[in-house]
């Protein structure tokens, strides 16, 4: 409506401005015509048949699940052909195998369907399994490491939450213990803090956008899921700081840490994912030294939640609410990566998290930058507090994530 | 902690029991005849589905609807051409081969773009006797330079090179000499690149029966081997052409065969009057592999390489290995066995579970 009653006090914009309701349609579906005109006329006339090699169709399946059970393997695929795709044959390791289709038929593009094998997997060892299509082009995906896959049974839940509570709110709520020690900072503390703060939001970020490429490579192409990743990614971070910015100042304070805390949450989720992943793939020799390295690098999270909320006094149930927030999301990650999650849902999952963990690089590293050094000179000021501060969030995720990387 | 990881992985439910793995049972599952295509349900047992012995074969049957060949059909199917007596009393045999480009269907719903001799693969048997005059009519009606490259005794202008009856599409050539020296012999298309045109599927058996006027010290020996006579009607005679398809073009193949149809014998097993002996001729033209082997179960059997002589290369053996181009004819008896189902295929078990396994079904004379 503004920009309408804006528009008619342009002067000479008058004539444009006032279009009838049926013009305004001519305009929309005429082009909208033409492009059904031509798509009929190249359907119908088939111009381009000259284009048309006899060369076989492009196919592409991409194996999105895989479970092994009592009764075998189990592979959910996705077909992503030209033309809808057989699978005629099933091999697993050079040979060929009984399986069936559900549903059965031809697979149209982005259609997907579970093949069952019963195939003698042996525990511990690696299988290839190599889908035949009806032209002979062959898929081949390999199991590294053959387990049983996680069942969903309530044991399997429950040791899950219990993974997930060392590795995601046990940290973080141990970091937020340092509170009374933030206290105490004068500004220069408190920048090194929240430089930290940001240090380590930047390297979860790092890890994040790393790990949501991976998933998107082993997405299904025609998800297109480099792309998906960097839009979804950019899309939730405006959304995140508009949300931030409704009121026109920056996030501050207890809306600061929970932003915060929701942009470690989702990194939590994926870490999660990751090592739910890991043991459902087998690579599962995740004893108690390593959990225990998740614990002392998610330490840093509970400080970087807390420093925001130095100004204000958070009651006890506020802090762990908080904790919640950013460490619950593990357990989540860690039931739906053992059940293995379709990568391109995973992926998704991921760049949102990266969106909102961008967020708070912003929202933190104005924070930081400005904090102190606005009542000198400039409003934003590089020192060594900073520096120093960034610099040892960075290293000490880097170093503790020497430890457990999978 | 360590108990809570280990107990979070180590919840493998494997099945401890494996009765369904003892022997004894194994012939009886890959019995399993013909079968539906994808969607036929596996057939269970005390151990669970996943052990059942009869799960690894391909799914469904080929069928007549895209091959014009059958394979359970090509394995007596000889080709003999049509013979007529010279003044001078030599005999010349006339064979007409075309070369076909053709889609063949290579394991149940996996379709292959082949180049054939007259529409199958592996070509027609051409069968003939030693000492006749060969004529073989050769028309290209496919898409590329082809040629037939006879192993045998022949002019240079006769061996199917490029001067020497490699034609181009539309072409004919006549390609004539004298068949020798009796044996178990093949023929392939000798256009360069060479393992293209091979493994496209040109290639075929060439079988030159002993005369057994030439043969006096081993006369009924060489009278068995003679089609049609008397002595060799109680024979019987079994062609097999070990081949391989690399349906994606990757340099490896993801199909094994003996006559191209992976597995086809193992759902249709080749039939076998128990009290009559049997002759195999056994050729290999699988490309990529190196050498193909032939191991059969139960038995022992005497081996001719190349064919070319009457009196075995090799004595009571299971398993022969041949390279690229090698043959032979293979000689045994299931006499003294029992009737029922018996194996054969290639011992190199990749081979055999990519297709080339196979079965007699030997039976008491009646049919």
């Amino acid at each position: 409506m503004n920009r309408l009653e804006h528009s008619e006090t342009v002067p000479g914009g008058r004539g444009a401005a006032r279009r009838s309701t049926w013009s305004v349609i001519v305009l929309i579906s005429l082009p909208l015509f033409l492009l059904g005109l031509a798509g009929a006329w190249l359907i119908k006339a088939d111009p381009l048949r000259v284009f048309s090699t006899g060369a076989p169709p492009v196919e592409k399946l991409t194996i999105e699940r895989v479970i092994l059970d009592d009764d075998g393997i189990h592979l959910k695929v996705r077909a992503g052909g030209s033309e809808p795709m057989v699978i005629a044959q099933v091999q697993v390791d050079d040979a060929y195998w009984r399986f069936t289709q559900s549903p059965g038929g031809p697979l149209a593009r982005l259609t997907t369907a579970w093949l069952d094998v019963p195939y003698p997997w042996i525990t511990g060892e690696s299988h290839v399994v190599t889908l035949v299509t009806n032209t002979g082009a062959t898929f081949a995906h390999t199991i590294e490491v053959a387990v049983a896959s996680p069942s969903r049974a309530v044991g399997g839940l429950r040791n899950g939450a219990l993974l997930g509570f060392f590795v995601g709110i046990l940290p973080v709520a141990i970091g937020m213990m340092f509170f009374p020690l933030l206290r105490g900072l004068r500004s220069g503390g408190m920048r090194f803090v929240l430089a930290l703060t940001c240090g380590l939001l930047v390297f979860l970020l790092g890890d994040m956008l790393a790990d949501a490429f991976e998933l998107a490579g082993k997405a299904a192409p025609a998800f297109q899921g480099p792309v998906m990743v960097v839009l979804v990614a950019g899309l939730s971070m405006l959304l995140l700081v508009g949300l931030g910015r409704r009121r026109g100042a920056a996030p501050r304070g207890l809306a600061l840490a929970t932003f915060i805390a929701l942009g470690i949450g989702l990194h939590n989720f994926g870490e999660g994912l990751a090592i739910g992943a890991a043991l459902a793939a087998g690579a599962a020799s995740l004893g108690g030294f390593l959990v225990l390295g998740f614990t002392v690098h998610n330490l840093t999270e509970g400080i970087g939640i807390a420093a925001p909320l130095v100004r204000v006094r958070p009651s006890p149930v506020m802090f762990a609410a908080l904790a919640l927030l950013a460490g619950a999301p593990a357990i989540l990650g860690i039931w739906l990566g053992s059940v293995a999650l379709e990568p391109q849902w995973a992926a998704l999952a991921l760049a949102i998290g990266a969106g909102a963990i961008m967020q708070v690089v912003i929202e933190v590293g104005a924070l930081a930058l400005s904090r102190g050094g606005s009542s000198q000179s400039g409003r934003f000021a590089v020192d060594g507090y900073f520096l120093g501060g960034f610099l040892f969030g960075v290293l000490f995720m880097y170093v503790t994530a020497l430890a457990i990387k999978i | 902690m360590r108990s809570l990881f280990e107990r979070f992985v180590d919840r493998r439910n494997l099945l401890t029991g494996s009765a369904a793995l003892a022997g004894g049972t194994t012939l009886g599952w890959f019995g399993l005849a013909g079968g539906s295509r994808a969607g036929e349900a596996a057939v269970g047992d005390s151990a669970g589905p996943r052990h059942n012995q009869g799960n690894m074969v391909t799914v469904g049957d080929v069928d007549g609807s895209i091959n014009d060949f059958d394979a359970s059909k090509l394995l007596t199917d000889w080709e003999t051409g049509e013979t007529r007596k010279g003044p001078d009393g030599q005999v010349t045999r006339t064979f007409e081969v075309e070369a076909l480009d053709r889609e063949i269907e290579i394991a149940p719903g996996v379709t292959f773009p082949a180049w054939t001799y007259n529409g199958r693969v592996p070509g027609p048997t051409l069968r003939a006797t030693e000492g006749e005059r060969l004529r073989i009519v050769f028309r290209n009606l496919g898409s590329h330079h082809h040629s037939m490259h006879f192993h045998g005794i022949h002019a240079a202008g006769m061996d199917g090179l490029g001067n020497s009856g490699l034609i181009a599409p539309g072409e004919e050539f006549v390609y004539a000499f004298d068949a020798a020296p009796f044996g178990c012999h093949l023929y392939h298309c000798h256009a360069f690149p060479l393992r293209r045109h091979m493994h496209k599927g040109m290639y075929g058996a060439f079988i030159i029966d002993p005369d057994p006027a030439r043969h006096g010290e081993h006369l009924d020996i060489a009278k068995s081997r003679l089609l049609g006579t008397r002595e060799n009607t109680e024979w019987q005679e079994f062609v097999m052409v070990m081949n391989g398809f690399d349906t994606n073009f990757d340099g490896e193949n993801e199909f094994y065969a003996v006559n191209t149809i992976a597995h086809h014998y193992m759902k249709h097993p080749i039939r076998i009057a128990r009290a009559r002996p049997v002759r195999v001729y056994l050729v290999n033209v699988t490309e990529f592999d190196p050498i193909n082997s032939f191991h059969l179960h139960a038995n022992f059997f005497d081996y001719f390489d190349h064919g070319t002589t009457l009196t075995p290369t090799l004595r009571t053996v299971d398993t022969i290995m041949q390279c690229q181009a090698q043959r032979g004819i293979l000689e045994f008896s299931f006499k003294e066995h029992q009737t029922g189902r018996y194996m054969f295929h290639a011992h190199q078990s990749e081979f055999a579970e990519l297709g080339w396994m196979a079965l007699f079904d030997v039976v008491d004379a009646a049919a």
